[in-house]
């Protein structure tokens, strides 16, 4: 019996595509994203394997090989403690990718609850909460992040704090936008009639519905965010020495520029690169799942 | 119109208010006693108990900010605690180096900017199209910090063309009119002190233009290739118009409206960025102020530069709102 009968969904499920189908497809087109995505693969790789891949200790100096060149040995020199660049970069992109990716989740946690509560509720909550995000957004992000470590003290952990912070407004702005324009749909308000309480529409039917931008603005503020951890750490606010973070390897490596300047060009390389990648497949992101708005 | 700058200038008040409540909470709450700061480790328990009742320091907070706000309002942050210098001084002394770097900054991002974006819309798919976009994506993607190294590498340390650090060569004491020292050295005719600010401020502008060259040139190139598909612009050629006065006269002069606002938000960021390229060539204005006051832990001092540059930063945001609806008579505000 039900070898003969067929679903409708099931009689279409071979020429109709199910949204994540289609958004991978479009994606795959992206030829820019898909490299991005294969780089930023590399680099999860070499972060979780870093000991595996790196060929010397990150942390060992060698005063003898201190400020080498490039090399068959050390194949982007050594800094000025003998230590290898290439094993520094390498561990470097824990750091990063940590910061990046924890800093965003919990500014995209942080903004989503605001962002909903204001929208949600409007009225004097939303008034509050979003005058004061318009207070943060009144300083340039890199100085209120640069504030926050004044105050917070130096590391990593507050620096992943600090950036997650100045990030806020940012997704707040867009989460609160968004629950406007769904709030109203009949599919709320008809959550709403069979009895669903305010938690359950917020996260069950109206924020499900705003991801796609949430997803693609995430993806750029990872890039941003690295940005801002190399600068921080550039200017000595951020992650310290010893740490193999590549903005801090640029803030100790600019006392050398004159006789060994690979201190400073490969760490840079590395951020720019990861910088990219993140950016192009942001954009693709953003093209695959809201084809409306593709430049 | 007139109505919408008023109202857009009021409601400036609880913006400002807001910025100066939250810079002081957050520096008073979270930060170490300035007392003990400033008397040093070696002061006993009394001296510093003195020195904070003579500050008022175990005022209630509300009492504390009030006397911050009344102060600020005359133009008075208090003194750092490095130089003792009022704090006023001290960042007027340094804003009009940060000025003059971010205004030759936002020349050099709108002229090439435009120019590289007009070019690339043009001859869309072009190599040079290519080209200038895997620049605009590299310029984007880059730390300012890190192309001020390399461009010290190239230039300075290499070629040995320009100079490392610094707003002019040391030696040379030019005349400080203004503390711009451009319009000084043109104002007093000094020929080898122009020479000098210029060349000091060739590398540092260009690595902070970088990034804002790379927004416009993309914006410029994107408006410019929308605004030629239209209709009018079909009309244009089908009259005859050369090639040239179709794209300068008509295409780009309605391409820019949008390109204005975001070289005005431009305008905005490069204080942000700012900090970064006085650290990398030391430019004495007051980025690389704010990073030593807090590298020192003079409070006094951070808080008045944060002030001023946030307070900077929400002026030229509002110059360019206004801007923008008076460039664009479709634009609205009400």
């Amino acid at each position: 019996m039900s070898d003969t009968v067929t679903s409708p969904a099931g009689a279409g499920a071979g020429v109709q595509y199910s949204p994540a189908a289609d958004f991978w497809k479009r994606l795959k087109k992206n030829k820019l994203a898909m490299v991005s995505l294969a780089f930023l693969l590399l680099l999860v790789f070499l972060a979780l394997f870093a000991g595996m891949v790196a060929p010397y200790d990150p942390y060992e100096g060698n005063m003898p090989m201190s400020l080498k060149g490039p090399s068959a040995d050390h194949l982007l020199g050594t800094d000025e403690l003998g230590r290898d660049i290439l094993s520094r970069i390498i561990y470097g992109t824990q750091i990063s990718l940590r910061v990046g990716i924890i800093a965003v989740s919990i500014a995209l946690m942080a903004g989503m609850f605001f962002g909903s509560v204001a929208g949600y509720y409007g009225g004097r909550i939303d008034n509050l909460i979003m005058r004061f995000m318009d207070i943060m957004l009144a300083f340039p992000s890199l100085l209120l992040a640069i504030a926050f470590m004044m105050v917070l003290g130096k590391g990593i952990e507050n620096a992943i704090i600090a950036i997650a912070i100045v990030s806020v407004p940012e997704y707040a702005r867009i989460v609160r936008g968004s629950v406007l324009s769904v709030k109203e749909n009949e599919y709320v308000q008809a959550a709403r009639t069979i009895g669903c309480n305010d938690g359950q529409i917020i996260f069950r039917h109206i924020l499900p519905n705003v991801m796609a931008p949430l997803i693609v603005r995430s993806t750029l503020g990872i890039s941003a965010a690295i940005l801002e951890t190399a600068a921080l750490g550039f200017l000595g606010l951020g992650v310290q020495p010893p740490y193999a973070e590549w903005g801090t390897m640029l803030g100790s490596g600019r006392g050398y520029l004159f006789n060994a300047p690979h201190l400073v060009t490969f760490p840079g390389i590395a951020i720019t690169l990861t910088v990219m990648a993140f950016n192009l497949f942001g954009d693709g992101l953003r093209d695959a799942l809201d084809p409306r708005l593709r430049r | 119109m007139l109505r919408y700058v008023a109202q857009r200038l009021l409601l400036l008040i609880p913006v400002l208010f807001g910025v100066s409540l939250f810079v002081f909470l957050v520096l008073h709450l979270f930060t170490a006693d300035p007392a003990a700061m400033m008397l040093g480790q070696h002061a006993t328990a009394e001296q510093v108990e003195a020195l904070r009742k003579q500050l008022g320091l175990n005022d209630p907070i509300y009492m504390q900010f009030w006397r911050f706000l009344t102060d600020m309002l005359q133009g008075d942050f208090g003194r750092s605690l490095m130089t003792r210098a009022p704090v006023m001084e001290e960042i007027l002394n340094r804003l009009p180096a940060t000025i003059e770097l971010a205004l030759a900054s936002i020349i050099i991002a709108s002229a090439v900017g435009i120019t590289v974006g007009v070019i690339s819309a043009v001859k869309q798919y072009s190599i040079f199209d290519y080209l200038s976009m895997i620049g605009a994506l590299a310029g984007v993607s880059m730390p300012i910090f890190w192309l001020g190294l390399m461009l010290i590498i190239l230039f300075s340390v290499t070629l040995g063309w320009l100079p490392v650090s610094g707003r002019t060569d040391i030696g040379l004491d030019p005349a400080t009119i203004t503390n711009f020292y451009i319009i000084d050295s043109l104002l007093t005719r000094d020929w080898d002190a122009l020479v000098a600010a210029l060349r000091h401020l060739a590398l540092p502008a260009i690595a902070l233009a970088s990034y804002s060259t790379a927004i416009i040139a993309r914006m410029t190139r994107s408006t410019m290739l929308e605004v030629i598909r239209q209709d009018y612009i079909r009309t244009a050629r089908a009259k005859g118009l050369g090639e040239r006065i179709v794209v300068y006269r008509h295409a780009l002069r309605n391409a820019l409206i949008p390109v204005v606002t975001v070289i005005g938000l431009q305008m905005g960021q490069l204080l942000g960025g700012a900090v970064l390229t006085e650290t990398v060539f030391s430019w004495p204005g007051i980025g690389s102020l704010l990073i030593n006051a807090i590298m020192a832990g003079d409070y006094p001092l951070v808080q008045g530069s944060v002030i001023i540059i946030a307070t900077t930063y929400v002026v030229v945001n509002l110059v360019v709102d206004v801007l923008y609806s008076y460039l664009d008579p479709r634009i609205h505000y009400s």
